[in-house]
């Protein structure tokens, strides 16, 4: 049986239950299907289970562990652990071992969640669909024969297939919400600023953050206050206090105003534009008010985001070079040897966004494309707090899709960058958005819907999921 | 105003870029120490070494020393920005230098040099210095021909201000003049230890020539100068090299350009073709710094006197003029307060400056002799107990002995003011075996009183007061 974060974390604290029994649980899981899924690049089941043992003897000595003890957590691995390696499914980072622990990392050990493994995800978080990965792909554990979303496709499938009651990813353009819209899995973006990006391996620095994944909006709410807060590592994250972001789930939405965009980018699967009306009817039926709102700027945000991650991206990756950690390829000379290096050490992916973003700033094109790139990343943050004025969350679908084959678009770029569509703005404001699922779409599978709020909103937001939670029970 | 350069025609053009380090505790962006001539690669830490998931934490105190140096240069401190300047280097460990680009901190400032020019202020805004390469093997040291190159990022990190003056500065002495000048500001304001040899004062000089009137000739950019002297050297070399190509028809290129101290010229680094393009933008780890007036206000009030207030200070004390030598070298060391002490304490300033700059080269701010020992000493000396030889004798065993009583160490060495009927006798042999001197004397040349005096202090054994001598030489002409 699958038990939440909020029980293993309640039971553990109490002794009802052994941090080390909840472990094993998983790690027979592990055992039962990663070759299939293969959501991991590292599973850490010694560390763990020492970890796990320390949760008990801490219990039993009448300590209280914390609010997560014993709970079984996957971290992407583009989180740097301690002496643990942390590769982002490069080549170029295959091996190494990072001598500091992320922020994140820091905080849930010291909440007593025990560490299962390092997830598998598009190299650099570059994709939507957990291909791009230099170990290899993820299968969604709904449908081996299906992609789990991406990047943070190993941390959605370990969710998913019971391997961790709670696991971490980043999320950039989506990374969170569309894989967890594919799995079936709660999945939350965070406010730019609110979670700590120290420890977290760049990929487009002012877009970057970390959330979680969990199968309730309880167990979200849970994980992001454990590991929200302002960090004197990050000068970019918020220093206003974290509010008690459970204290509202239980509210419902009556007199809440709930945002239907009518301007919002067509390219919607009927069934999952189905989901999408359905749950603004269940908001509806709860006693919410549902309005409609523009956000003219919402269909720019794939080309405005497609100049601003990869540039950022092209001087964030700028220093795997060779020189000082990672993989080297020699040369005749430094530029020689930077060049074998990145050329052998890179996949496609992360090449292709590499020469856009440096074309992007280049000289005489930084106007045209990243200058106008910021532009719309204004517009969209002006457009966002009008509509705002009006409402106080926005639904939007989460995936365009229902998990899409392996194989599907990974020939194809463009197709793989539409997946993004619906998740791009918030990143882009810098609001928070959550993934919550909300029934079946084609095929039997998963369709999440997104819930949008405006910055610091986080309360709101998880209290409109966990109506849509309870309303799709 | 110093004298103007020009060389067949054409007038110089200088701005001068200079960067010099931080005296923080700390990096810019990590807590790594910030100091010098440590082990290679132990003054280093996840942000230094550009590891992945490291983050920059902006220094305060290197805020606050920049905005000194801004202030202290007049100019205005602003909301300022950080952006990344994107290139590849093995010795730049994230390949992008955090530095400031269109939103620097400080801005629109000025210099007033001691001859009374003023040269603009542009902008000194805030930068990580890079790593330091060593190459190991062929040649002389230098990246081609080397076997290996090894890489300390000790030096990564460093707090840097660069310095961008206006193209105000005409000639290599007022160049000069300028880096001098700063380089006082920056010591008396304690923002960098401004070390030239050690690299912690870095000066690049943009070097163009044009006939008066006509529009700015195309600069070059030098680099490697590494001493005040070098600074005029090199654009002078640099000026002439420009002249010379143009007046053989010759169009100057855009360069930059590494200047020898070993062979006194400036060579080809790199032309504009190849320049790198940086690809600056907004860095993304980092908010704006935004300084409150307040923070702004409290920095002007601390500064201490810069070195033109303390030069005029002295100088009015003194009874000379702001630019005179002695009054410059006190201040550049650091010793006017020093001598001012001196006065304080009952000592005659002229003298005290004298000896000051004499024999306290070493001496630092704080000089062991305390100044009521130096004030006694410069007592003696106007009340006619010690010549001026006798004194500077006197100093010698006052800096020895880190102070003590100058009446007393001039009786130990058996001084004794000699008796001015003594001096009289010795003015009449003087004359007597100086006849030419003499006649040269009393027909006006004042030069010729040199071998008289000369012979008065040998006969005397240097005992004889020179001043009394030249007076009574004076007084026979007459």
């Amino acid at each position: 049986m699958t038990r939440t974060v909020t029980e293993i974390a309640a039971g553990v604290r109490s002794g009802e239950l052994k941090a080390v029994d909840v472990l094993e649980q998983h790690l027979a899981a592990i055992d039962a299907r990663e070759g299939d899924v293969h959501a991991f690049n590292l599973v850490l089941a010694d560390q763990a289970r020492e970890a796990a043992a320390a949760v008990d003897a801490a219990v039993a000595a009448g300590n209280d562990p914390g609010p997560l003890a014993g709970v079984p957590v996957a971290l992407k691995d583009n989180m740097c652990t301690r002496g643990v390696p942390t590769t982002c499914s490069s080549k170029i980072l295959a091996g190494w071992k990072p001598p500091y622990d992320g922020t994140v990392v820091a905080k849930l050990a010291a909440a007593g969640a025990v560490t299962v493994g390092k997830t598998n995800l598009d190299e650099f978080a570059m994709g939507s669909s957990t291909e791009n990965s230099a170990f290899g792909p993820t299968r969604n554990p709904l449908d081996t024969t299906r992609v789990p979303g991406g990047s943070s496709g190993g941390s959605a499938a370990a969710v998913a297939a019971g391997f961790a009651a709670l696991s971490f990813g980043s999320d950039t353009g989506g990374s969170i919400r569309q894989p967890a819209a594919l799995c079936g899995v709660v999945g939350v973006k965070p406010t730019y600023g609110r979670v700590s990006r120290f420890g977290l391996v760049a990929f487009a620095s002012s877009l970057d953050q970390i959330g979680p994944f969990t199968h309730t909006v309880a167990d979200a709410a849970l994980a992001l206050q454990v590991v929200s807060g302002v960090d004197t590592h990050d000068s970019t994250t918020i220093p206003e206090p974290v509010p008690d972001l459970s204290a509202a789930l239980g509210r419902g939405v009556a007199g809440l105003r709930v945002g239907r965009i009518t301007d919002l980018p067509a390219g919607a699967d009927p069934d999952v534009q189905e989901r999408l009306d359905a749950a603004f009817a269940a908001l509806a039926a709860a006693g919410a008010t549902i309005v409609d709102v523009t956000v003219p700027a919402f269909t720019y945000g794939l080309t405005a985001y497609y100049l601003i991650a990869p540039a950022e991206a092209s001087s964030n990756l700028a220093r795997y070079d060779g020189v000082r950690y990672g993989l080297r390829v020699a040369g005749p000379d430094a530029d020689s040897m930077f060049a074998a290096t990145r050329t052998a050490g890179f996949g496609d992916e992360v090449k292709r966004r590499i020469l856009l973003g440096t074309y992007a700033l280049s000289a005489g094109y930084y106007d045209a494309y990243y200058g106008k790139a910021l532009k719309i990343r204004r517009l969209m943050a002006d457009d966002f707090a009008k509509a705002y004025a009006s409402c106080d969350v926005m639904l939007t679908p989460a995936s365009p899709s229902v998990a899409f084959e392996v194989g599907a678009k990974a020939a194809d770029p463009l197709a793989m960058y539409l997946c993004d569509t619906y998740t791009i703005p918030a990143n882009l404001t810098g609001d928070p958005a959550m993934s919550v699922p909300f029934g079946t779409g084609a095929g039997g599978l998963p369709v999440g819907v997104q819930v949008l709020a405006p910055a610091l909103g986080e309360p709101v937001m998880l209290q409109v999921a966990a109506e849509l939670e309870r309303s799709v029970a | 105003m110093t004298a103007a350069w020009t060389h067949d025609g054409y007038e110089l053009v200088v701005g001068l870029e200079v960067h010099v380090e931080l005296a923080t505790r700390t990096k810019l962006f990590s807590a790594s120490p910030n100091r010098f001539g440590d082990e290679p690669n132990t003054n280093i830490d996840p942000v230094t070494l550009g590891l992945p998931g490291a983050l920059p934490v902006l220094n305060r105190h290197a805020v606050e020393l920049a905005m000194r140096i801004g202030l202290a240069l007049n100019c205005t401190v602003q909301r300022c920005t950080f952006a990344r300047k994107n290139y590849f280097y093995p010795d730049m460990p994230k390949a992008y230098q955090v530095s400031q680009y269109d939103q620097p901190l400080n801005v629109d400032g000025y210099l007033d040099l001691p001859d009374g020019s003023r040269v603009g202020i542009e902008r000194a805004h805030m930068e990580e210095d890079a790593g330091k390469s060593v190459h190991v093997g062929g040649s002389e040291g230098r990246v081609a021909g080397a076997d290996e190159t090894l890489i300390d990022l000790n030096r990564a990190g460093v707090p840097l201000v660069e310095i961008v003056s206006r193209p105000d500065i005409s000639s290599p002495d007022q160049a000069r003049a300028y880096v001098t000048e700063l380089r006082s500001i920056l010591l008396a304001i304690g923002a960098s230890d401004a070390k030239m040899e050690e690299g912690s004062m870095r000066v690049d000089a943009n070097v163009s020539v044009r006939k008066p009137g006509a529009p700015l000739g195309t600069r070059c950019e030098i680099k490697n100068v590494n001493s005040v002297r070098s600074v005029g050297r090199a654009i002078e070399y640099e000026a002439r090299r420009q002249i010379d190509m143009i007046e053989a028809g010759e169009a100057v290129q855009q360069q930059t350009r590494h200047w020898s101290d070993a062979d006194g010229r400036t060579h080809t680094l790199r032309t504009k073709e190849d320049a790198d393009d940086y690809r600056y933008f907004l860095e993304p780890d980092l908010v704006p710094l935004d300084p409150a007036a307040e923070w702004v206000e409290s920095v002007r009030a601390a500064l201490p006197p810069l070195p033109a207030a303390r030069r005029a200070a002295l100088a009015a004390a003194a009874g000379l003029t702001a630019d005179a030598e002695p009054v410059a070298v006190l201040v550049e060391r650091g010793q006017d307060g020093y001598a001012l002490a001196v006065a304080e304490a009952g000592g005659d300033l002229g003298r005290a400056i004298v000896h000051v700059q004499q024999a306290f080269a070493e001496a630092g701010e704080a000089p062991a002799v305390s100044p009521a020992d130096l004030a006694k000493l410069t007592a003696l000396e106007t009340g006619g107990q010690l010549t001026a030889t006798q004194a500077k004798t006197v100093v010698g065993v006052l800096l020895e002995r880190g102070g003590g009583d100058a009446g007393a160490i001039a009786a130990e060495l058996g001084f004794e003011a000699v008796e001015s009927g003594e001096l009289e006798a010795l003015v009449d042999a003087a004359i007597a075996a100086e006849p030419d001197a003499w006649a040269k004397f009393q027909a006006g040349e004042g030069k010729a009183m040199g071998a008289l005096v000369g012979y008065v202090m040998k006969a005397s054994k240097g005992q004889a007061d020179g001043k009394q001598v030249t007076a009574i030489l004076n007084a026979r002409r007459s």
